[in-house]
């Protein structure tokens, strides 16, 4: 057994890449998703109602389905409309569109539970449209929900793991190469569980730090 | 191929993905218990060794915990068909997050009543039967239903180690015909009904034992 834990000692080059992988596809997948969320959130609330209805359609089935069927949806369906994307584009743009879901019904939840007084002072300050959202709300709802954002994002990184399905060389990915080839499996994916127990740590103790700067701040 | 038996074949695919599921969230319902009653009893090394646990699973992929059950635990001398991998995949993933519903529910549970239980003279197992357990299962219920349509919603790793769940049924049949459109839609349709559905009977269920109890 540690002989073993010697052999995946000595691929951690192939282990440190997917991990790297996996990282920068979870930071850049959620860095976008979160800003797209911004947006949608914003036609979740909006005062059309057939704008806010289908909106709320679209992200309540991608809600509903496994990331996995939405990533092989893009993998396999796109390419007979004649949209042809290389796996990283697949990848990538399934979680991200997953996630933005996600993220903008949490935006809204928080946005939903801000008293309305806020809105309405800043409009009799003048705020109106963009900025009044920019300044007045964003940053309070961002505060409420930070640690919901923040247990989106672990879940953005346990969705990532599918990614491997379509050849991205994940931590995943990588780990089971690895095996595959010295057949080591169970000490090699214990090194990958590892990593991933690392990461998500990671964020959720950024999280919880951020909370307590909030809470420094005066908010809940 | 003719729709009728794409239907077949998903309706297959369905009763996979919910059986397994199902019997997965039941066995993780029972072990999810053990380890919170284990981790809340405050049982010296045990806790310990379980909050570790429940952190590190809690934060394995789906994908990845699959991987380590259906081809590592062979190399160990447990070899799993992959049905059974599949359960022990989803059992070992939600017994976790189940752990942590029953903590909850444990660690709000009023210590007064335990006090009061000990002094009308009932054993601690008597204790829990007759006044811990029936509060605390309310109290947990909206959450568990939410945990079951999470549990849908991971139970598509396991297509990955073999086994022709719903997602794997809509693949297959894509590889056979290079028609992709109508099977993953198809399987959309169920994904969206079944945990729709289970969405229901939480607000139901919540409803319902606010209704009777006053509160959860």
């Amino acid at each position: 057994m540690i002989a073993n834990f010697g052999i995946v000692l000595g691929e951690w080059r192939s282990l440190a890449t997917g991990f790297l992988n996996t990282v920068w596809i979870c930071a850049l997948s959620g860095a976008l998703s979160l800003l797209l969320a911004v947006f949608v959130s914003m036609l979740l609330v909006s005062r059309r109602h057939g704008v806010r209805r289908s909106t709320q359609g679209v992200v309540d089935v991608l809600r509903a389905i496994p990331f996995l069927m939405l990533l092989f949806i893009v993998y396999y369906c796109l390419p007979t409309l004649h949209v042809r994307l290389s796996s990283w584009t697949c990848g990538l743009s399934a979680l991200i569109v997953y996630n933005t879901a996600y993220f903008a019904e949490i935006l809204r939840g928080a946005w939903s539970h801000l008293p309305h007084e806020q809105e309405e002072a800043g409009r009799a300050y003048g705020y109106t449209g963009l900025r009044l959202y920019r300044r007045i709300i964003l940053p309070q709802i961002f505060i409420a929900a930070g640690p919901v954002l923040g247990n989106q994002m672990i879940t953005l990184v346990k969705n990532s793991a599918f990614l491997m399905v379509i050849t991205i060389p994940d931590l995943t990915f990588m780990a089971n190469q690895v095996q595959a080839i010295y057949f080591v499996p169970f000490e090699t994916i214990l090194v990958a569980v590892a990593l991933y127990w690392i990461l998500c740590s990671t964020i959720e103790w950024t999280v919880r730090r951020m909370d307590r700067v909030a809470l420094v701040r005066g908010h809940e | 191929m003719a729709w009728n038996s794409l239907l077949a074949e998903l309706a297959r695919g369905t009763v996979t993905t919910v059986m397994v599921s199902l019997a997965g969230i039941v066995v993780g319902m029972v072990s999810g218990l053990a380890l919170a009653l284990l981790r809340a009893g405050g049982v010296p090394v045990a806790a310990h060794a379980i909050a570790v646990y429940v952190s590190v699973v809690r934060a394995t992929p789906m994908v990845t915990l699959a991987l380590l059950i259906f081809f590592g635990f062979p190399a160990l001398g447990l070899a799993l068909s992959p049905l059974v991998a599949a359960i022990v995949i989803i059992s070992i993933n939600t017994s976790v997050f189940q752990a942590e519903i029953w903590r909850a529910a444990l660690l709000d549970f009023p210590r007064g009543q335990l006090d009061a239980a000990r002094a009308g003279g009932m054993t601690p197992a008597l204790t829990f039967r007759r006044i811990v357990f029936p509060q605390v299962w309310r109290a947990s219920l909206p959450a568990l239903v939410n945990e079951m349509s999470l549990v849908i919603k991971g139970s598509p790793a396991v297509a990955v180690i073999g086994v022709v769940d719903l997602t794997r049924v809509a693949v297959r049949w894509t590889t056979l015909t290079y028609e992709p459109i109508p099977p993953f839609l198809t399987a959309t349709v169920i994904y969206v009904v079944v945990v729709m559905s289970l969405i229901r009977v939480q607000r139901y269920s919540e409803r319902r034992l606010v209704a009777k109890y006053g509160t959860l």
